[in-house]
């Protein structure tokens, strides 16, 4: 005999939890935490190197790097003064709240004021795994495209900025700024836009006073 | 593609719901899928072979709902079908929300009771 049972319940829900308790400990601890999203090539290094630049006078940061392989992007933002720590996700598309817990854990959050979490080079997938950091930021670029909020509607949905890098490629590339933001603002009314370019460094200050202002202040160390 | 471990992810939430009903094994699982939460049915049921083999949902049948993507206009109340625009086909607005589309639930299972009232076994799934 056989019997129904009702369940309803989130086969995300097991994520879910674990980001809410990453964001108990990070707020605990004082950190504020960015999570840094974009399709690979776009720019998430570069503006994340640009920051820290900006940012190693308000505060101590940590980088934490999303990677399918290699410690490039770790490398990169060690370099740049950050304490940097990378995860390998050996194949998985994304980041989720199981490897940033990982990840916490190897740092000392008591040392830090700051976390930028580089999520893997993906517009689909991180999207649907929360990780428990306090704000979303996605990277878009010019020589992607202006269809990507059409396709990718998941994810510009759910940040809470949006930076458009490459901008100094506009006149060798075919893009209608206004088609694309009639996409962003459709599925995301108001949201923060920045467009610039991290090469030439057009529009990189209205985005670093932005991100510094959101900034809470810091350890009082 | 992240079937894998959605597909572990299932697995646990149905054992679990068949251990408090002390099922013997489970036959059917109903899975809900929203249009935009990104998940590939195909993928999800070729993983399930292999994630349930040796447990008591061994052999289940998965049951996949599939809700197809609805928006509705905070301005004039239409609601549609996504388009190439996203904009309300009726008043051109852009203020839109999703109403349909994100789910991603168990939504049910089915399981066979067990006679002798024997609890399934507590079935631990490694996570990498």
């Amino acid at each position: 005999m056989t019997q129904r049972i009702t369940v309803v319940e989130k086969i995300m829900g097991a994520n879910e939890r674990i980001a809410k308790a990453n964001r108990e400990e990070l707020d605990l601890a004082n950190v504020y935490a960015l999570n840094f999203m974009a399709s690979p090539g776009a720019g998430k290094t570069s503006l994340i190197e640009q920051t820290l630049q900006k940012l190693a006078s308000r505060g101590r940061v940590a980088v934490v790097d999303g990677d399918v392989a290699t410690s490039i992007d770790a490398d990169r933002a060690a370099a740049a003064g950050a304490q940097a720590i990378q995860i390998n996700t050996g194949g998985e598309c994304h980041l989720d709240a199981v490897m940033l817990q990982a990840a916490l854990a190897k740092l000392d959050l008591s040392t830090i004021d700051l976390l930028i979490v580089e999520n893997v080079g993906n517009l689909i997938c991180p999207a649907n795994f929360e990780l428990g950091t306090h704000l979303s930021v996605l990277v878009a670029s010019i020589p992607e495209g202006d269809d990507k909020p059409y396709k990718y509607p998941g994810m510009y949905q759910g940040v809470d900025a949006l930076v458009i890098n490459k901008i100094d490629l506009l006149p060798y590339i075919d893009f209608d700024m206004d088609y694309f933001r009639q996409g962003v603002e459709a599925l995301n009314p108001g949201l923060v836009t920045f467009p610039l370019s991290c090469r030439v460094g057009t529009g990189l200050d209205l985005w670093l006073t932005w991100i510094s202002e959101h900034l809470p202040s810091g350890n009082g160390s | 593609m992240h079937e894998l471990m959605v597909t572990e992810s299932i697995l646990e939430i149905a054992l679990r719901h068949a251990r408090q009903a002390k099922a013997a094994r489970i036959s059917d699982l109903y899975l809900v899928i929203g249009s935009l939460s990104s998940v590939v049915d195909d993928s999800v049921q070729f993983y399930w072979e292999f994630i349930s083999e040796g447990t008591a949902a061994e052999g289940a049948i998965l049951h996949f709902r599939r809700i197809p993507a609805e928006l509705a206009c905070q301005a004039c109340g239409h609601t549609y079908s996504p388009n190439e625009n996203l904009t309300c086909p009726v008043c051109e607005s852009s203020d839109i929300q999703i109403i349909a589309g994100q789910e991603f639930f168990l939504e049910a299972i089915e399981i066979v009771e067990d006679p002798a009232g024997e609890a399934v076994k507590s079935t631990g799934i490694a996570r990498s």
